[in-house]
């Protein structure tokens, strides 16, 4: 198995990454969108993991991957508790019903 | 201080002296009215407006204080063994006798005042004796102190201070009786003053004033005591103003009556006129001789001399120097008084000023001319207080103080006082001729004896004013007092002209009133000098003119013009009692209703009818004379030349040898014709009616005219003050109107306007401002507002493309 070097771990993220924006922008269901919010972060993993093991930074970048990870966790339990209010507020977790901050 | 030695000495059982005995009976005389004026004040505090009590209070007040006075009068006399009474020949030598035991007492006791007394038997080899000084002296409180100079609450008793106490007290015990009756009307809750014309056609009705009253009578009983004991100068003028105060408070006793607060006013101010002249001679007195005390005052073993002891020194004689410019002051014992090795003296015209000065306070107090107008008017409070304030003691108050002040003056304000007693006897007395309110007429006779009084003063007869001034207090206040009398009696009536005949329905008010007339009037059995007291006042008085206008003919009008206004007095007093009293009622609606008096009112006439008829008895020779002469502190036993502006000399008027005894018989007779064609003419006008008045009347309608208008003198006033005080007014009001209040108008103007301009300017401009802040946020946060649509994906799409937008300004603009 040989190595496949920088870019193609760089090609991985941004694919990650855009897969990610884009179901932001297109899913109207909350979870759906709390899963390219998952998408985009890791997307974001594995270009730190990436430049930890082709660049200098060491093992700083895993260490902020770890965190991201972490944060990421916490991140889904806040998400899921809005969800699950906004449901029992509104019976459904569409987020375009969620206007209500409008200007 | 003084009280605290007295009670130190009776403690001690050692005898105490004659002048703590007369300084605390004199005290409590004159203490007791103020006590009972401070009872009488609050009396409706602790009961009611109809109880008469507050009249018992203040006869009770000033009847013991009688007796005090009487009493001391009698300590006196039996402490000098009545030396005063006998020969003046002798009198000195006893009186020093006394005087002598006095001073060994103040030895031992170590008190702080003394029988101040020189004696006799040291000098009785030296021609000429000096005089044996006879006043006791000391000080009650000291109030102030400034080094050298002091301020303090003295006393100071002599013969005289004892003889005005027993007549001051006796007087005001009388009237006071007399006023019980006499304001009997005022015990009442609802009191209608019939003389008070309410808009509504009604009459002004209030409480009755019974007890404030009393509680003035009180007080005036208190301050007119204070101003004869009082033993500085100073203090004679807190006191000379506390009889200032209670006169205005009982003329304008009915102060409802516009004519009674007017005339309370006019007294008052009146007053201040002269009072000005009296704090210039306070003044000066104060500035030239660093004290106020009449007598001189011991500290230690120090004598420091009083005011009179100052200017007459040892012998009576002032000390002028040679070019008659300065007069040196002497000090306690009989030297030159001197400051830092400089003889102390004080300019002759100074002190000319200050007597002049001292003396106008005398002339507002006495209603002397050229402030006499205020007496007459003052008539319009109760009689009572007519009797008592404006004829026998407060009035006489100014005569006091000139007497008192005699040693002060120098010759030129002896001539000054002569003359102005002389020109105030003979105006008064013809005013008197025309009035025919009863009051008045006995007003006018006032102002026309004080003038007498004056006179005499100023003639040198020092002792005659007085004897005058104690007669003339006992038969005015009678007098008064018999007015007041047909006055109650008739309803309050008081023009004589609706009178006539009264005497068959009051006797007793009719015949006290006739002793009056004929002491005033001087009338006596011609051929002996038997006569009433006024007869020997006057017969004094004359005697002492004529022996003045002898020596200075120049003068001769001092001797006239009391002549014949005694013939003028005779006249208009007998004219007032054939009005009121003979002939018959010309108005029967008066004469049917008037009726005697209870006896409350009658019993104080019959007293004074009998002192006013004999208080005088013996004359020159008698005890009263005596009594007051005794305290002369500068007698004549010769001629004094005068070397200053005004040549004069004054005459002798002690012993058989003197110039005024020479002339005394002669005065007399004189005085006496002249009284006898008054009361004959008086006689033929009135009851007779020989001689028609009217016809009178109208032949001499100018004169006529002129006497009615007080010789004008109020016209003059009002010409002369009142009128340029209300041009001076009127301009002032116009330049208020005229001048300031425009400026302080448009000033106000001006503020408004600005004020308006500075509103518009606030509310267009700042405000605009700040409102423009508001609204332009406001517009473009509702503007920015569209942005927030709500839409989460719509974010999540700005989010992106923001960052793909960042990434290409990042990769386009920075360099490779």
């Amino acid at each position: 198995m040989g190595d496949v070097g920088l870019n193609a771990y760089l090609m991985v993220g941004a694919v990650l990454f855009v897969c990610g924006v884009v179901c932001m922008a297109t899913k109207r269901n909350g979870i759906g969108v709390l899963m390219g919010v998952e998408l985009v972060l890791n997307g974001a993993n594995v270009n730190f993991v990436a430049f930890s093991r082709y660049t200098s930074l060491g093992l700083d970048g895993q260490t902020i991957a770890l965190f991201v990870i972490v944060l990421a966790a916490a991140e889904a339990a806040v998400a899921l508790a809005i969800a699950l209010n906004f449901y029992n507020n509104h019976l459904t977790i569409d987020v375009d019903r969620g206007n209500e901050l409008q200007g | 201080m003084a009280n605290g030695s007295l009670t130190h000495t009776f403690s001690d059982g050692i005898m105490p002296e004659t002048g703590d005995i007369l300084m605390f009976l004199l005290t409590v005389a004159w203490l007791l009215p103020l006590a009972g004026f401070v009872v009488e004040v609050y009396w409706l505090c602790f009961s009611h407006r109809l109880n008469k009590g507050a009249a018992y209070v203040a006869v009770a007040c000033i009847g013991i204080g009688f007796l005090c006075s009487l009493t001391a009068l009698l300590y006196w006399g039996n402490a000098t063994k009545w030396a005063a009474l006998s020969e003046p020949e002798h009198h000195a030598h006893s009186a020093s006798h006394d005087a002598g035991h006095a001073e060994a007492g103040h030895g031992e006791a170590g008190h702080e005042h003394e029988a101040h007394a020189v004696d006799a038997d040291e000098h009785s080899h030296s021609p000429p004796p000096a005089p044996a000084k006879k006043y006791f002296s000391g000080t009650y409180y000291e109030l102030a102190r400034f080094s050298g100079l002091r301020v303090s609450l003295d006393w100071y008793i002599d013969s005289l201070t004892l003889v005005m106490f027993t007549m001051v007290t006796f007087i005001a015990t009388c009237i006071h009786i007399f006023a019980i009756g006499y304001m009997h009307d005022e015990l009442t809750e609802e009191y209608e003053d019939h003389e008070v014309h309410l808009h509504n056609g009604g009459h002004f009705s209030r409480p009755g004033r019974f007890h404030r009253f009393f509680a003035y009578l009180s007080l005036f009983s208190f301050s007119m005591l204070g101003i004869v004991l009082s033993g500085n100068i100073f203090q004679v003028f807190i006191f000379w103003e506390l009889v200032g105060l209670s006169s205005y408070l009982l003329i304008g006793f009915y102060i409802e009556r516009k004519s009674a607060s007017t005339a309370a006013n006019k007294a008052f101010i009146m007053n201040r006129v002269g009072d000005f002249g009296f704090l210039i001679g306070m003044m000066i007195l104060w500035t030239s001789f660093g004290t106020f005390q009449f007598g001189d005052r011991t500290e230690g073993d120090h004598t420091q001399a009083g005011l009179f002891t100052m200017v007459r020194g040892q012998d009576g004689k002032l000390d002028v120097s040679e070019d008659g410019k300065e007069v040196y002051l002497q000090d306690a014992y009989g030297h030159r008084a001197e400051r830092n090795g400089k003889p102390l003296s004080i300019s002759y015209m100074l002190l000319v000023a200050a007597g002049l000065g001292v003396f106008a306070g005398s002339i507002g107090k006495s209603a002397q001319f050229p402030l006499q107008t205020w007496l007459p008017d003052a008539m319009e409070g109760p009689t009572p207080v007519s009797a008592l304030v404006h004829s026998a003691t407060m009035v006489a108050a100014g005569v006091y103080l000139a007497a008192r002040f005699y040693p002060v003056f120098t010759p030129e304000v002896l001539l000054g006082i002569a003359y102005i007693g002389c020109i105030t006897l003979f105006i008064a007395a013809t005013i008197a001729l025309v009035v025919t309110d009863i009051k008045r007429v006995l007003a006018y006779s006032t102002i026309s004896q004080l003038g007498y009084m004056m006179l005499a003063i100023g003639v040198a007869g020092w002792g005659a004013a007085l004897f005058h001034l104690v007669t003339h207090a006992f038969f005015k206040s009678l007098m008064f007092l018999c007015s007041g009398s047909v006055i109650a009696g008739c309803h309050h009536v008081q023009d004589m002209s609706r009178m006539g005949g009264l005497r068959h329905k009051m006797k007793i008010t009719a015949y006290t009133m006739l002793v009056g007339v004929i002491a005033i009037a001087g009338l006596a059995i011609p051929g002996t000098s038997i006569g009433l007291s006024g007869f020997y006042s006057k017969d004094a008085i004359v005697a002492s003119a004529l022996a003045y206008s002898e020596l200075n003919p120049g003068h001769i009008l001092l001797f006239i013009a009391p002549l014949v206004t005694a013939g003028i007095t005779s006249f208009y007093m007998f004219r007032l009692w054939f009005l009121t009293f003979a002939g018959t009622p010309r108005d029967a609606h008066v004469y049917e209703h008037c009726h005697e008096n209870p006896s409350v009112m009658t019993t104080p006439l019959l007293v004074l009818a009998v002192l006013a008829a004999g208080c005088a008895w013996g004359g020159e020779g008698g005890p009263l004379y005596r009594l007051i002469a005794d305290s002369e502190l500068v007698p004549a036993t010769a001629r004094v030349a005068s070397t200053g502006a005004a040549k004069v000399i004054l005459p002798s008027h002690q012993g058989h040898e003197s110039d005024v005894h020479h002339v005394h018989s002669t005065a007399g007779m004189l005085a006496l014709i002249s009284a006898i064609i008054g009361m004959t003419l008086a006689y033929l006008l009135y009851v007779k009616k020989t001689i028609d008045p009217n016809q009178i009347r109208q032949q001499f309608s100018g004169v006529y005219d002129f006497l009615v208008d007080k010789w004008r003198f109020d016209s003059l006033y009002d010409a002369m003050f009142v009128a340029p005080v209300h041009i001076v007014s009127a301009w002032c009001v116009s330049f208020d109107k005229g001048v300031l209040d425009p400026i302080l108008h448009s000033a106000a103007s001006l503020t408004v306007l600005t004020s308006k301009w500075d509103r518009a300017f606030d509310e267009t401009f700042v405000d605009g401002l700040v409102n423009l802040v508001g609204t332009v946020t406001y517009n473009v946060g509702n503007s920015l507002k569209v942005i927030q649509t709500g839409r989460l994906r719509q974010y999540v799409m700005w989010i992106a493309v923001g960052v793909i937008v960042l990434f290409g300004a990042l990769f386009t603009t920075i360099p490779k």
